[in-house]
């Protein structure tokens, strides 16, 4: 999965991606149930596109314990950080031209 | 499909998930309001039935457990209020109201009241009562403070202005209660009253 050619990431070109990687923007670490809440979708919905997000290492795992329960956490990886600016910016810059 | 009006949508989405995922927007207008009238009331009590109004630092008024009582039940019903209007409002946003944004709010409110509840139950011990009016402003604001980048921003002046109050309230400690009761009691009402008005109709 590449940038396409008018500059926009493929990886988020799916809004529920697009949420997953808003969310970790302004969140350190945010567990699977907490993103699912915030999206409102289903489980294996989910675990898909956090596993596209993952194959990219836009977004890292964080596995732990809580109570001898496994608890996995995600989080925004540096790359994955650039990649959302860029966007973001590429974004800005469409809606601009278009003024 | 129109491809500007798609990505101003997408922006939009992204603006709107960045604020749902961390911030709490469900805090209740209507609670802030009924902790001011709770706060007003027992203040009323206090001074007129247990004529509670200290002057100097080191006091040891006669009724005093009376008035720790009646402080304790203004802030009992008013956490109370607070959570369950909360709850409720979140729910007819369809939202949940213990999720991970209101529990880092509720944790980042709560470490600064705690220190301050554990250095009033030490000022009372040492016979300091004239600063817990003052100094439980002072926490309850820095609790505000740090709280406020999990909710509303504005919270951050309601923080503000209490800390100032009790600061005021701490020098000079014959106005302590009535600082006590404008930050605790009218600012709550005025705050709530601008909180429901714009968020809540």
């Amino acid at each position: 999965m590449k940038v396409s050619i008018d500059g926009l990431h493929k990886a988020f070109e799916n809004r529920i991606r697009l949420g997953i990687m808003s969310a970790l923007a302004v969140n350190d670490k945010l567990d699977f149930n907490s993103l699912k809440e915030y999206l409102d979708v289903t489980d294996g919905n989910l675990a898909s596109h956090i596993k596209t997000l993952e194959k990219e290492k836009f977004i890292g795992i964080e596995k732990t314990f809580i109570d001898r329960k496994p608890n996995t956490r995600y989080f925004m990886t540096l790359e994955g950080r650039k990649a959302f600016e860029d966007h973001l910016k590429v974004l800005e810059q469409i809606i601009k031209s278009q003024k | 499909m129109n491809k500007e009006q798609d990505q101003l949508q997408n922006l939009a989405e992204i603006r709107s998930m960045m604020e749902r995922s961390s911030r709490f927007m469900s805090l209740s207008g209507l609670a802030g309001v009924m902790a001011g009238i709770y706060a007003l009331a027992g203040a009323a009590i206090v001074f007129t039935r247990f004529n509670f109004n200290p002057d100097s630092i080191v006091t040891k008024p006669d009724q005093l457990t009376y008035v720790i009582f009646t402080a304790i039940s203004v802030m009992v019903l008013a956490i109370g209020t607070a959570i369950i209007l909360s709850i409720k409002n979140a729910r007819n946003k369809e939202e949940k109201a213990w999720n991970a944004t209101s529990r880092r709010l509720l944790v980042n409110f709560a470490v600064p009241l705690f220190a301050g509840g554990i250095l009033m139950l030490i000022l009372l011990s040492k016979e300091l009562v004239g600063l817990m009016a003052p100094f439980s402003l002072i926490f309850y604001g820095i609790a505000l403070y740090s709280a406020s980048k999990f909710t509303f921003d504005n919270v951050k002046f309601l923080g503000l202005i209490q800390i100032v109050l009790g600061l005021t309230g701490t020098y000079f400690i014959e106005y302590s209660l009535l600082c006590w009761t404008i930050g605790f009691g009218v600012i709550h009402i005025v705050y709530g009253l601008y909180l429901h008005f714009r968020y809540e109709r």
